[in-house]
Formats: structure tokens, sequence, C-alpha cells
């Protein structure tokens, strides 16, 4: 097996440059988890010294953005040491691009849920310092996750990062968090099993073709190529499972709404924004390396479900009059495009995809927030108890279109350029697919403006806004007697939005540098399909 | 020396201890019960150490009578427990350990 | 159209580098883009002066538009396309999106008239809007809806016209909801958004079947290349492009948000419900050209959807009594003449540009009078309520009587020079083609002098009803003369309904500017009529329509109320030939049948098949542990029964076999 020989040699030489910057990362956030948690105290102090921890860690992502070498190895900033020898496994690093951009992204939206969650109102009992913590450990879990380089740490780390999440829904969450909770924590569990399942297969293969059996992914990516069809597969369909679950595809999605409805806004920002992605990453770094022969016999299947995943989300998203369930079906109809991106087996389609999963972590990140600050005004969920709010707070108004802007894709926002590629891409190889998907477009715009209209626009009504003292709905209903003044964005919350508003335009009209630095490990991959590029 | 009166008398034995331990409601009966059912199998061991010629049969039986004997003590202090808090030796009457 | 009219591969003219005062033409897009994000950025602190930045900027924008304008002019005419490299913006190996402009005459034009009609509209909303607070944040629209329609039609390629295609409907949807605590503006911005995401589906298919077939998506590379894509191809590129027309330019069958986007500002109407965002469908058919050049069946679509589209328009206009509705199906019926002009082809590109230009301005102009007379009469809109208001807005009046008369077409007014042409061109496809297509757009233009006499006589002349009608706040009218900076752009617009279509016709001036980019225009001398035939006959058809305008209701009084019941056709002609009604049962009902019922399936079905599974093992297991009795006994039977069946299992296994 010399192409294994090859392979192992080039992992191996690529070892060294910048490990210690990706170790940073990883540990980082530990050691502030470490700190926070001892500020039970002050919930003051702690929320102050978890923002820092996490702008410094933003600080060392762009760092590693810098480091990159955009051109050079596949798997970069590599690095790690042998776990347990007798089965083969490491704890090994490195990143890709695909890796590298969602680690950025991960380091730039922690800040922004911490500081979306500054005035989170905490269940009883419960401390800030925990809450901090709990989402620090996460934020190093997730980077984990996407940096691992053997597929038994990755099983680890993916089943790991189920436990801070949990406790996040599970503590902090809205009235039927247990369930949500445990909802979410049984779906992806189950999925994890059948990966290790699929895992423990392709150890036992690669032991049988190699005679030593190892888990190390570029080993991997060297031998399950050639397997037999049939065993690829079943292998495919352990690992399929697991990321169809967390993605979420189609039929297993109604965790999501759950999880997503009854989260902390900015918990219910990681969940949707990156923890979803390892799904779609999953796809991208083991699906389709590891099972090049079965991702090929298997994507019509795929496609399927991304393209009902688009409609299906699209049409539930209308009809959803619980605004953190609408982010929730939003995400799935955009899961589905990025789906359809992965499986159409083109780069345009697939840096498409990749580029969707930055370009959605920011578009439903600021959806999501800025849902969270209607909520907080207006203490309900539901559409029917808002409307013209746009009379009283024009500026938090504002957002929420910009918002909806980049969620239906408009071209200028940074979503256009995902959804474009991912479609034009698609179109090459898949075009029914494709036109069948394009109606998405148009279901975007309507449900993303419905929402707009009934919350926003038209006089002011609805029992979360008549009543309030300040503004021109002051004088609605006085006898519901007085309530809280209603604001438009106060400084923090126009700190927290500022720099979403920036990457929405900046990635919008310039998303150059993004697509340069996914390209050649899409590119990787796309050989590793032994797919001829259309074009 | 055939074995088949000693088993007739063993297996005897053990159903007499395993009914008693079914249908008797006393504690102190049903433990006698096992301790009936612990000896007939002692007797078994015996006898087929003795018929071949092995001795690891009865060492397995003194093994026996030790646990039977610690068990006698833990068993009948927890009856004895049992009989000051409740006034009753019926095992009918200690249900509470269930669903 | 007959097919030895086939033109062979288009001949692409060069396309030559931008320099010197060309390869700054960013500017034209940096001038309203600043203003708008200063504006946006800036927010209440730019109240005071924030519309005089958004003329300004405007004004800058025209002033450097006449300056790439002079400069291309004294280029040679086979240099004048020029192509300015700006950034590259989305780039994945073969597909290369480039930022870029053409400049070349058709985008110049269009950039004259935009920010020509546009400044005009600016000046005139410092008046119009001045009692609103949130003025600039309307100039910020406006100057995004300017920046947005000058990338369309300035772009290099069709993703960097598809981004100011979606940048003006954005800019629309935000200005149609300008009043949007009203919900029926609301609904409108989002119908005309909806609408225009239908078209714009077509247009981005378009353009991935462009990228699958000859990997690029440039103008020049595509222009280049056209003709080696197959018919069955072209054609569907040429509906997929027409279909992103339709949308945006509101023809048939994509026509109903258009009259509903009369919620707006008036100016707002003026400048992008008439004058130029919505011929952005007539711009990407003419800019398409060498596609459409080679597709004898989608030109034929083109002029279908044109001759329905304008016969429609002059139908619904008949009947509408709200006066900005009328003149919203007038702009229906108006673009649907450019539609049809521009699907004649090489025979018609360039006369459809020519009235894009002439009705940008009369009725840019209409508009901006009829804003003028709802100022004056508290933002009343149906002229059953008006009458007689000649005497109290002269300025008004006039200004508005010549852009009526340009638009039906009277001798040596614009409307005759641009319109006229294009009702030959019809009927000189020869053929049943040339009589239906040019029958259609004749009977049309009677209609349109019919509808528009209407209005003008129900407006300024008669009695004034008005007299004896309060307003909706319960007070007298007081019509009023608008201010001077109403006025003057009334009065410039008026200029040009006046003189800008003999200026561009005389001498094929337009046409032969327009050739690097459209091809030279070409005529056909195989009508069954001759022209002047057709011209008079034209005439005369508008002469009825005017006479039978002022026998209905010049003669006779006009009720206030609107009366009831009234014959089919104008019961059809009110329901706006039931497009709505078609719309709400095939499209509306469906959806929302369908969304109730996956809401409820996806709770139910899926989710319920997942809490059932959940339900299933809880429910069992609670049986399950029941066998805990806590009796020991009991589980020394069962203790027994296993052991005995173990041992049965074990024997009938050694004895078995």
């Amino acid at each position: 097996m010399s192409v294994v020989h090859q392979a192992t040699v080039a992992a191996v030489t690529n070892s060294g440059t910048g490990f210690p910057v990706l170790l940073g990362l990883l540990l980082w956030p530990l050691v502030g988890a470490c700190v926070v948690v001892t500020l039970r105290g002050s919930d003051k102090a702690a929320k102050l010294v978890a923002m820092a921890f996490s702008v410094i860690e933003f600080a060392l992502a762009v760092v590693s953005l810098f480091v990159y070498h955009t051109g050079g190895a596949r798997i970069q900033f590599s690095g790690g040491t042998t776990w347990i020898s007798s089965f083969g496994t490491h704890i090994s690093f490195g990143m890709d691009g695909i890796a590298l951009v969602m680690v950025a992204m991960i380091g730039f939206l922690v800040p922004i849920v911490i500081g979306a969650s500054w005035d989170e109102k905490l269940p009883e009992g419960r401390s800030a310092a925990g809450f901090f913590a709990l989402i620090l450990t996460l934020e190093a879990l997730m980077i984990g996750v996407f940096a691992a380089t053997d597929v038994f740490l990755f099983y680890v780390l993916f089943e790991l990062m189920l436990i801070p999440m949990y406790f996040l829904i599970g503590g902090y969450g809205g009235i039927n968090r247990r369930y949500a909770a445990v909802k979410f924590f049984l779906y992806s569990f189950l999925g994890g099993l059948l990966m290790l399942a699929s895992a423990i297969g392709a150890w036992s293969y690669v032991q049988s073709v190699t005679g030593n059996g190892t888990l190390d992914w570029a080993t991997l990516a060297a031998v399950l190529p050639h397997a037999p069809l049939s065993t690829q597969i079943w292998l495919f369909l352990g690992f399929f499972f697991a990321f169809a679950i967390k993605a979420p595809l189609v039929p297993f999605h109604t965790w999501l709404p759950d999880a997503t409805a009854e989260a902390p806004i900015g918990v219910g920002v990681l969940l949707v924004g990156v923890l979803d992605k390892v799904g779609i990453f999953g796809f991208l770094r083991y699906n389709l390396v590891l099972f090049p022969n079965a991702s090929k016999t298997l994507a019509p299947l795929l496609l399927v479900l991304a393209v009902a995943g688009v409609l299906y989300g699209s049409i539930l998203a209308a009809g959803q009059s619980d605004m953190k369930r609408f982010v929730a079906y939003v995400s799935l109809a955009h899961f589905g495009f990025i789906a359809l991106g992965v499986f159409a087996f083109t780069a345009q389609g697939q840096v498409g995809a990749v580029s969707y999963m930055v370009n959605h972590s920011i578009s439903t990140g600021m959806l999501l927030v800025v849902i969270g600050m209607v909520i907080v005004r207006g203490r309900s969920v539901r559409v029917e108890d808002y409307g013209g709010m746009a009379k009283v707070t024009p500026l938090l108004a504002g957002m929420l279109f910009l918002a909806g802007l980049t969620t239906l894709s408009l071209p200028g926002t940074n979503s256009f350029v995902s959804e474009f590629l991912v479609l034009i891409g698609a179109y090459q190889t898949e075009p029914v697919y494709t036109i069948l998907a394009t109606i998405g477009m148009v279901l975007a715009a309507l449900y993303v403006l419905w929402l707009y209209q009934r919350v926003m626009q038209g006089p002011v009504r609805g029992n979360a806004l008549i009543g309030v003292t300040a503004g021109p709905g002051a004088a609605a209903d006085p006898s519901l007697g007085a309530r809280k003044a209603i604001h438009d964005l106060s400084g923090r919350e126009r700190w927290v939005l500022a720099p979403l508003v920036v990457l929405i335009l900046l990635l919008g009209f310039y998303p150059k540098p993004l697509l340069d630095i996914v390209n050649p490990s899409v590119g990787a991959t796309i050989q590793a399909v032994t797919v001829q590029e259309g074009n | 020396m055939t074995p088949t009166y000693y088993l007739l008398l063993s297996a005897l034995l053990f159903a007499i201890g395993a009914v008693g331990v079914l249908v008797r409601r006393n504690a102190i009966v049903v433990f006698m019960c096992i301790e009936l059912m612990l000896n007939s199998v002692n007797l078994t061991l015996v006898t087929f150490a003795r018929v071949n010629g092995s001795l690891s049969g009865q060492v397995m039986a003194f093994f026996v009578m030790v646990v039977a004997a610690a068990e006698v003590v833990v068993g009948l202090a927890i009856i004895m427990s049992i009989f000051r808090t409740r006034r009753s030796a019926s095992i009918d009457d200690t249900n509470l350990l269930k669903y | 159209m007959p097919t030895d009219l086939m033109l062979g591969p288009a001949s692409e003219p060069s396309v030559f580098a931008a320099s010197g005062v060309a390869s700054s033409a960013w500017l034209l897009l940096a001038l309203p883009a600043f203003g708008a994000l200063v504006l946006f950025i800036g927010g209440r602190r730019t109240d005071g002066w924030g519309h005089l930045l958004g003329c300004a900027t405007i004004v800058a924008a025209f002033v450097w538009g006449l300056v790439e304008f002079f400069h291309s002019t004294s280029l040679p005419a086979g240099q004048r396309v020029q192509n300015l490299h700006l950034f590259s913006w989305i780039p994945v190996n073969a597909l290369q999106v480039d930022f870029g402009l053409r400049l070349d005459p058709l985008s110049l034009t269009f950039v004259l008239l935009i920010t020509g009609v546009g400044g005009l509209i600016h000046i005139y909303s410092i008046g119009y809007m001045s009692h609103d607070r949130d003025r600039r944040r309307f100039f910020a629209y406006l100057n995004l809806f300017v920046a947005s329609m000058l990338l369309l039609v300035l772009g290099n390629g069709f993703v960097t016209l598809y981004l100011g295609w979606e940048g003006v409907g954005l800019a629309s949807y935000l200005l149609i909801g300008w009043y949007s605590d009203r919900p029926s503006a609301a609904t409108a911005a989002k119908k005309a958004f909806l609408m225009n995401r239908v078209g714009d589906v077509g247009l981005a298919l378009a353009i991935f079947i462009l990228f699958a077939k000859l990997h690029t998506t440039q103008y020049t590379e595509v222009f280049a290349r056209a003709h080696t894509l197959s018919p069955g191809t072209l054609t569907a590129i040429a509906l997929l492009l027409l279909l992103g027309a339709c949308g945006k330019s509101g023809q048939f069958p994509l026509q109903s948000w258009l009259p509903d986007a009369m919620e707006g500002p008036t100016p707002v109407s003026a400048l992008i419900h008439a004058a130029t965002m919505v011929t952005a469908g007539v711009y990407l058919v003419a800019r398409s050209n060498p596609i459409y050049d080679l597709t004898s069946s989608g030109r034929l679509l083109v002029v279908i959807i044109g001759a329905i589209t304008l016969l429609l328009g002059a139908i619904v206009g008949c009947a509408y009594d709200d006066i900005k509705k009328v003149l919203a199906y007038s702009t229906v019926s108006q673009i649907g003449y450019m539609m049809l002009a521009v699907g004649l082809g090489p025979f018609g590109y360039a006369l459809a540009i020519v009235h894009l230009l002439s009705h940008g301005f009369f009725k840019a102009g209409l508009f901006l009078g009829a804003g003028s007379v709802m100022h004056a009469m508290d933002d009343e809109t149906d002229m059953r309520r008006f009458g007689g208001l000649f005497k109290r807005m002269p300025i008004t009046a006039v200004t508005f009587g010549f852009g009526y008369l340009a638009i039906i077409g009277f001798p040596f007014l614009s409307g005759f020079y641009s319109k006229d042409p294009i009702i030959e061109a019809a009927f000189q496809q020869g053929g049943w083609r040339g009589w239906v297509f040019g029958l259609a757009a004749a009977i049309a233009a009677g209609l349109t002098a019919f509808y528009m006499t209407r209005l003008v006589i129900m407006t300024f002349f008669g009695p004034a009803r008005w007299q004896e009608l309060k307003n909706t706040d319960g007070n007298d009218y007081h019509p009023h003369e608008a201010p001077a900076t109403m006025t003057i752009p009334m009065i410039i617009l008026a200029i040009g309904s006046v003189g800008i279509g003999a200026y561009l016709t005389i001498g094929n001036r337009l046409a032969n500017w327009l050739t690097p980019s459209l091809g030279a225009l070409q005529k056909a001398d195989n009508g069954p009529l001759p022209s002047i035939v057709v011209t008079i006959g034209t005439l005369v058809l508008a002469a009825i329509g005017v006479l039978v305008a002022i026998l209905v209701v010049g003669r006779r009084a006009v009720p206030v109320t609107r009366p009831e019941p009234v014959a089919w056709p104008v019961r059809a002609a009110r329901a706006d030939l039931y497009g709505n009604a078609l719309n709400e049962t095939l499209v509306a009902r469906p959806g929302q049948w369908l969304t109730g019922a996956l809401v409820f399936s996806d709770r139910m079905g899926v989710d319920g098949m997942v809490n059932g599974i959940a339900a299933l093992f809880g429910g069992s297991s609670g049986r399950l542990r029941r066998l805990q009795t806590g009796f020991v006994r009991s589980y020394a039977l069962s203790m027994l029964g296993g052991s005995i069946l173990l041992i049965a299992a074990l024997l009938l296994v050694r004895f078995s076999g």
C-alpha cells in the first residue's frame, strides 16, 4: 500500500507550522472557562472576563487567518500525539481552509454571543459565571471538532460538544427546556453512535488491508476509497445519519425547532450558527473524501433531501407564529441549499456551500440576535403579539429588515454570493434539482417579508406593544396599565450588531478573500471524489 | 458405588427447599428452605467428588458452607431488624422496594 | 417574423478597455451610493441637510454622466463600447464574475435618463416631502435606488446587472412601503417584491444556463459566443430573460403589482414606477440583443407579451377613478409598447429606447403633476372628487397638459415621434403578425387617448366638485399651486415632453448613436399598409378616443361616487381584468392551504413519529416495571422459571443433535 505510505509521509512533513496557534485556539477558551467559573460571586466580573477571553480568542483566530498559507499544504497547523497506540488513535489537530474559516467564524461569533447574552435573564439560582463558562467550553470543543484530524478524536469531541450544549439549553432555556434538551441530546447521540459504529468498521477494514488499524484521517483517506462499493455504502450511511441529524436534513430535523425555541438567544446562535455546521463539514471532510464511490452512488438521495429541505423549510417558516421556531425552519431551508451545493460535486457548488456555512452563521446569527432584541422588548415570541413596531423602534426595525435581507440572499449581502455559487454550481450537473431549489428564492422573500410586515409594519398593535409608556404606542390603550418603556437599540445592542452589519456588506461586495481560502480545500475534496469538473 | 440414591435424595431435598421458598410466608422458614437447597447442592457436589475421585467437589462444598454461614449471619440480622421495626416476619409484608 | 429575417452570428463590436475620463466612471455609482451611506449612518443627525446632500450627489452624478457622454461622443463610433474592470467579485475557478462597468451608448443613454429625471425628482421631493419627519430617510432610499439603477445599466455582466436589479427591487420595496403604517402600503410593497422575485428566478436561471453553456456571465464573452448556442438553449435563455423582464416591467402575467405600487409617495411613482425602474425589463431585452437576434421564437413571445400588456393596460386604465392608478396602468400599457418594439429585434430596439426616453419625460411629468394635484388636495386621489382645478393651479395644469398631449401622440410632440414608429414597425412585420400586432398597438393608442382625456377633464375641467366635499379630516379643500421646488421640475419635464421626441428621432439621431450597442436600425418594407396610412389611421383612432371621452365625461355631470351597477366590461376592467383574482385562486389560496397542511403534518407527522417512538419506549417501560412487585416470592418464582427454561434449553441442545 504505497498510497498509504505517501499519505502518512505527507501528513508528517506538513506538521509543525502554525501548530502553536491552533493549540492556543484550543486551550485559551478552556483557560477562560476555568477562570470564569470561579467568579460565581459577581455576574459582572464573570461577563467581563468571559468577554475579554473571547475577544483575545478572536484575535488569535484572525492571526491564524494570516498564518494560513493559501495554496500551501492541504492540512496546515497540524500536530499532535499518539493517544491509544493499540487502537492507532491520535490526539492530532490541523486545519484545511474549510475548517479554518469555520474556526474564524466561531471566534467571531462568540464575543457577539456574549454581548447579546449580556442582560440575559437567568433562571432562579443560576449564575452568569456558569453560563459563560459553559459557552467558553463549548467554544473550545467546537474548535476541536473542526480541527480534529483523527476520526476517533473527532467522534469524541463530536459527542463531548453535546454536554455543554445540553446544560446550556436544559439549564438556562425556556419553559420546555428539559424536553428540548433531552430531545436534542438523544437525537445527536443516536447519530453519534451510528458514526462510532462506522468508525469501528472503517478501523477494522483498514486493519484488514494494511495490517495495522488506525483512525488517522489522512490514512483513511488513502485506503478507504479503494474499498468495495458495498462496504463504502454501509460505512457512509453511519456517518451520514450522524451528519444528517446534526445538519439537519429534512426528516431528521424536528429537534432543531424545539432546541432553538427553548435555548437562550445566544446559545441558539451557537447552535444554529456553528454546531449545525459540523454536519455539513462532516459531509465534506468525511463522507465525500473517505467514501467517494458511495457518495456518488447515494448523491441522488442526498439531493432529494436537500431540495425537499429547501422547499419544506421555506413553507414551514412561512407558517410559523413563533419567531424562534421561524429561524429554525429558515435554517432548515438554508441547510438544504448547502447540501445541494455539496452533493452537486462542482467547484462552484462546494465553494458556495462552504461560504454558505460562514455566511449562514452571520445572517442567521444576526436574525436570531435581532429577534432576541424584539423578544426582550415585547416579552413574547408570538408574532401576533406584535405589530407596527417600526413606529416605536425604527432602528431595531431596520436591523430586522437587514437581517431579513441577508436571510433572503439579496445581492449585495453576504448570503447572495454563497447562494448564487451553490445554485450556479449545482446547475452545471443537476439542473432539475436546481430549478426546484430556485422556488426557495421566492419563498424566502415571502417568509421574510411576511414576518417583517406582521411584526414591524402597519399601525402599532398587539399585546406586547399596547400599553407601553413611550413612543407613539403609548397612548394606544392606557387601560392595560403602564408598562416599561420600549426603547430603541441601546449602545450595547448597537455594538453587538455593528460587526455583523459590517461583515454582511463586506462579504457581500468583496468575498474574494473568503473564497480564496476555501477554494483549494474544496478543490482537493472534489479531486478526492474524482469527479471531472465540468468546466 | 452408585450415585443414584444420593442424587435422588439431593433432588428431593432441593425440591422441598424450592417449594418452601415459594409457598411459605415466614421469613425464617424461607431462610431455612434456602439452607435446605444449598445443602442439597452440597450433597450433589460431594457425591460426584466421590464418584470421580476428585477433591475439587468437596472443596466447593466447603466454600458453599462458608458462604451459607456468612449469609445466615447477614440474613438473620436483616430479618431481626425488619421484625423489630415492623413486628412481622412475613415476607409478604415487606414489599416496599418496588416500582 | 419571417424566417428569412433570421440574422447570422451577431458581430459583437470590439470592446475597449476604458481609459481617461471613462476610467473614472465608477464615480457615477459612488456618488449616489456615498449619499445613501452618509444618510443611513448619519440618521437623525442629517435631518437638517440630508435632502440637500441627496440632491447634490445625484446632480453631481448627472454632471459626471454628461462628461462621460461627451467623452464618448468624441470617440469614433467603433470605439464607444468600453469596459471598465473594477475588482474581481466572485471568482471560483471557471466562474469569474467581475465587478465592472460597461460604458457604451446604451448604458450612457440610461445614465443620463436616470440621473437627469432622477435629479429633477429629487428636487421635486424636497417640496413634496417637506412635511415628513423622515425626509432624509426618503432621500437615502432614493439615492440607494439611483445607485442600484445605475449599476443595473452600467454593469458589464449579467451578475452585476442582477445585483442592480435586486437593488432597485429593494429600493422599490422600501419606497412603496414608505407609509408602512398603512397595511395596504405594506402589502403592496410585499406584493411588488414577491412578484419581482418570481421574475428574478427567471433571470437567475438564464444566468445559470449561460454559465453552464458558455462558462462566463460577462457581456463581452457571452455576446461574442452566443452564436455557438443551440437554438433550443437560445430560446430558453430568451424566455427566462423575458420572465425577468416581465416581473420588473409589470408585463403580463406579472403586471398586477405595478398599480398597487402607487401606494408609495408620488415622486417614487414618477421615478421608479414610471420613468426608470420599470423600464429595466426593456433594457434587459435590448441589452441582450445579440441573444434575441438569434432566436425568432423568443422575439415573437416578447412581441406577444408586449401586445397583450399594452391592450390590457389601456383597457383597465379606462375604468379607474384613482388618478395614480390610471397613470400606473398607462405605464403598464406604454411599457407594453416598448416590449413590443424590442421584440421586433433590429427593427425595433432603437425605437423602444426612443419611446422609453420620451415616456420617461412625459410620464414623470404626468406623475409629478398628479403629485402636485394630490399635494393641493390633501392626498386625495379620487378623480371624481376633483374638477375645475385648472384655475387654481395653472402651472400644474399646463405642464400636465403637455405631458397629456405627448402621451396621446399629438402631432409633433414626443409621443408622436416615439409611439408612431413602433406602430408602423409592428405593421411592417407583414402577414398576420403585422395585422394583429399593428392593430393591437393602434387600438391601444385610441384607448390611451380616451383614458388620458377622461383623466384630464375629470381633474382640471368641469365643475369644481371638491367645493361641496370635505377631506378625510373633515375640512374644506384648499387647492393651491405647488412651491417652486415642485413646479420647476415639472416645467423642465414638460419641455422635455414637447421636444425630446423630435430631437431624438429627426435624422435618426438616437438610433445612430445607439448603433454600437444595438446594431443598426433596420426598416422592413413589406407592411400591408403604407406608413402614411398607419400614421393617419392612428391619429384618427386617437381623435376618436378624445371625442368619446369628451362626450362621456365632458358633456355630462360626473357623479362623485362611482356609479353601480355597470356593464360587465367595466366591471371586468375595474377588477383589473381579473388578474388579481387569478393570482388569488391559483397561487395564494393553495399556498396558504399547503402551508397550513405542512405545519400540521410536521408537528403531527414527522415530529409526531419521533415523539411517538419516545412515547412507545416510555410507555412500554412503564408497563414492564409493574413486574417489580416487591414480593420476594414472585421474584423467586421467576428465578425458578428462568432456571428451568435454561436447563430445558441446555438439555434440548444436548439431546437434539
